[in-house]
């Protein structure tokens, strides 16, 4: 007789939660659980991400659905005692709503994840993405045999066209349309492919993806190869992301050996199999033509795109790209129908967006959400606003050659259109909040500085346009910027825009764009005045100390890497500005608003000596 | 692991797998075993193992959950039955005995143990 199981411990084992100890923890659960004879009831279970990792390890028991945040080894007796044993909930382990400072013991009332649709990321974090057989008991492969037994190629493309699925990599090409062209193109051998290439910085949800539920990937490709006519296909990721290969690999392995993958697929006649590739992290490596260049072993540099991939791919062969993103939604969208997805989101834009939240917000994870969710309830509900109650300034959305929106347009809905209308982009849905003591020039630098870096080079526009951009934006940081700068670097931008040659260079410019546009009077301070409005631009500030303000507590003292703040007790303190590096240290711990940012000309003559 | 070779095999292989998850889905069923002190030392541990047992071997979605002492340490082990939104009952002194017909009248014919019944609580 099987054995019945009265609770399931999930120990999530994404890189995060890892490095935060989730190895121990898992280990101390099963020892704890055995030590207790508690292993005929209890399972011990390692998953995926459930997206809240910053707050790792995390423990979530089930069927109750608790979650526990920062499980440490050390707290394992005391959580196996009082939850498993007792059925007690250990309430300093619960997570904490930094609003209300209330306990939310339950995954499913916490606001993080109460305003979420979950469609990609159904499984993950909930079920053991190295089993099979869970994903199966979870309905996994039911949509397949749909589609092998009652559905023709022709019928599954008009249900991805109905859906109104567009692709999550980031440019929303209609993914039905895309499927018809490659079923359409003329060649006996056609490929699909799964883009998991994901160079953006701060983004990760492709690759918690792939560690947690790799089957929902897989699945959404046979069932494409089917409707495409594609006996192979290839997964492309980077190196990098060794859970992710690992996982794969294993699902890839599983998979064959049910004779779910390889020839006359469940006897249906059907025969498919797919290779996973590797190749090094980079952002132009994502570029659907540079993708195919590393499939077949050259240089991951991207080409013009007269004749679609579609017609001619990967060895000149019809080849159809999907991001990871959206092959894992095909499967839900055959079970639930196309009508189903097609009610959840906006008119143009249908299904939901997994954005990865980062920066300076409380919650940060990710998060997937109806397509058209605004700003405001993206950063302040299921992000919970910026922490130490900082004001909110913008977002930079789309990756690092998205664009910013400013806290002016909070209520602005979260589609395609609306972000391409207003200077940004979907991208693949990265996003940073920012709070006030973030300077948009340094932003803009920051990233034209890591896509001159990425920049493949290969076309003039994307390679010079981005190395001057930076130049330009250097000097306006140090404060030797002029009026016409700006004018150059919109002249530059357009440039850039109209005639490169892939995505990179074409949405490059955006970031300089929109904050030249939302906010051009911090470009103005920074050349006029010579001053850095956020307190970030080394060259343009100084910091003192207000004395009417300083209670003399000392703490800015000892946080002062330079050691350049004197002054005793209960008596206002001093910073020594010849031995300040602006770091900015002081500004930030101080309780008592007393240290105050100036430009150098405005400082008190005495301090800045 | 063996070769799917049909549709059927599949299907038949998921509704075997499908048990293993069961605490994973949602169910209209809890029951809810007292796991003070008060009901390990009066035999909670092997009524719930039990309890376990038998929704196996009879193919019954419900979960089964721990709670602690709810304060009538006497009537240990306290079995509490909630399903959807009627009234949860409270059965106590709980023995091995009992446990098969409590499942039986209670969760599949739907009729409580109306002797053995110490507390009803709504909602």
């Amino acid at each position: 007789m099987a054995k019945r199981f009265r609770a399931d411990v999930l120990v999530c084992g994404c890189p995060d939660c890892v490095e935060a100890g989730a190895q121990e923890t898992l280990f101390s659960l099963k020892e704890e659980v055995r030590h207790r004879g508690l292993e005929d009831e209890v399972r011990v279970i390692e998953t995926g991400s459930r997206g809240f990792c910053a707050t790792g390890p995390i423990v979530i028991i089930e069927p109750e659905g608790i979650l526990y945040i920062r499980v440490k080894a050390p707290d394992v007796p005391e959580l196996v005692e009082e939850m498993l044993v007792k059925g007690r909930v250990v309430e300093r382990l619960t997570y904490t709503e930094p609003a209300t400072r209330k306990r939310i013991p339950y995954y499913r009332e916490m606001p993080f994840y109460s305003e979420q649709t979950r469609i990609v990321l159904r499984n993950c974090g909930l079920i053991n993405p190295r089993s099979v057989e869970e994903y199966i008991a979870v309905g996994g492969y039911r949509a397949l045999e749909r589609v092998l037994f009652t559905m023709s190629p022709q019928e599954v493309i008009e249900q991805i066209k109905a859906s109104g699925l567009r692709g999550r990599g980031g440019a929303g090409f209609p993914a039905g349309r895309k499927w018809e062209s490659a079923r359409r193109a003329e060649g006996e051998i056609k490929y699909v492919i799964a883009n998991g290439d994901e160079g953006d910085p701060n983004c990760f949800m492709d690759r918690s993806l792939m560690e947690g539920d790799p089957h929902g990937i897989l699945e959404g490709m046979i069932i494409g190869a089917y409707a495409i006519g594609a006996r192979e296909g290839f997964i492309y990721l980077p190196y990098e992301y060794t859970l992710a290969v690992e996982n794969l690999s294993t699902a890839v392995r599983q998979v064959r050996e049910y004779g779910l993958l390889g020839e006359n697929i469940l006897g249906s006649g059907f025969d498919f199999d797919v290779q996973i590739r590797l190749g090094a992290r980079s952002f132009v490596g994502g570029e659907s033509t540079a993708l195919m260049h590393a499939i077949e072993g050259m240089v991951s540099e991207p080409r013009p795109k007269h004749i679609h991939t579609t017609t001619k791919g990967v060895w000149d062969r019809p080849s159809n790209l999907n991001n990871v993103k959206t092959w894992a939604m095909v499967p839900q969208i055959i079970s639930n129908g196309a009508e189903w997805f097609a009610s959840i989101g906006t008119e143009d834009s249908k299904g939901t967006q997994v954005f990865s939240l980062a920066g300076k917000v409380n919650n940060t994870g990710l998060a997937e959400v109806p397509m058209g969710i605004t700003m405001r309830k993206l950063v302040f509900d299921i992000g919970g606003g910026s922490p130490k109650n900082r004001e909110f300034k913008a977002i930079q959305i789309g990756g690092p050659s998205g664009g910013v929106l400013p806290a002016s347009m909070l209520d602005l809905p979260l589609d395609y259109e609306s972000l391409a209308e207003a200077g940004s982009m979907m991208g693949t849905g990265g996003v940073v909040v920012m709070d006030d003591r973030t300077c948009m020039v340094d932003l803009a630098r920051y990233f034209i500085n890591f896509l001159q870096e990425e920049s493949c080079g290969k076309c003039v526009p994307c390679r010079k346009g981005n190395k001057r951009a930076l130049q330009i934006l250097t000097r306006i940081t140090r404060g030797e910027g002029t009026e016409e700068d700006l004018e150059t670097l919109e002249n530059l931008a357009r440039v850039m825009q109209q005639v490169s040659l892939c995505g990179l260079g074409k949405t490059a410019p955006n970031p300089i764009l929109s904050t030249l546009h939302y906010f051009r009077n911090e470009y103005l301070a920074h050349i006029r005045d010579q001053y850095c409005p956020a307190g970030v631009c080394r060259e343009l500030i100084t910091y003192f100390i207000v004395a009417e303000k300083c209670l003399g507590c000392g703490l800015c003292i000892k946080i002062c890497p330079q050691s350049a703040i004197t002054g005793a007790k209960k008596e206002p303190h001093v910073i020594d500005q010849t031995q300040c590096i602006q770091c900015g240290a002081c500004f930030d711990t101080c309780r008592f608003d007393a240290i105050a940012v100036k430009s150098r000309e405005e400082a008190p003559k005495e301090v800045v000596a | 692991m063996p070769k799917l070779k049909s549709l059927e095999e599949l299907q038949r292989l998921r509704e075997r797998l499908q048990k293993d998850l069961k605490s994973r889905v949602q169910v209209s069923t809890t029951i809810t075993v007292g796991m003070g002190t008060c009901g390990i030392a009066a035999g909670a541990r092997e009524v719930m193992r039990a309890i376990l047992e038998e929704l196996e071997k009879r193919n019954i979605d419900a979960h089964v959950t721990t709670t602690g002492c709810i304060g009538m340490c006497s009537k240990e082990p306290l079995v509490d039955i909630q399903q959807g939104g009627e009234p949860r009952i409270t059965y106590g002194s709980v023995t091995l005995a009992m446990v098969p017909r409590i499942i039986e009248e209670h969760l599949v014919r739907g009729n409580a143990v109306e002797e053995w019944i110490v507390g009803r609580v709504a909602g």
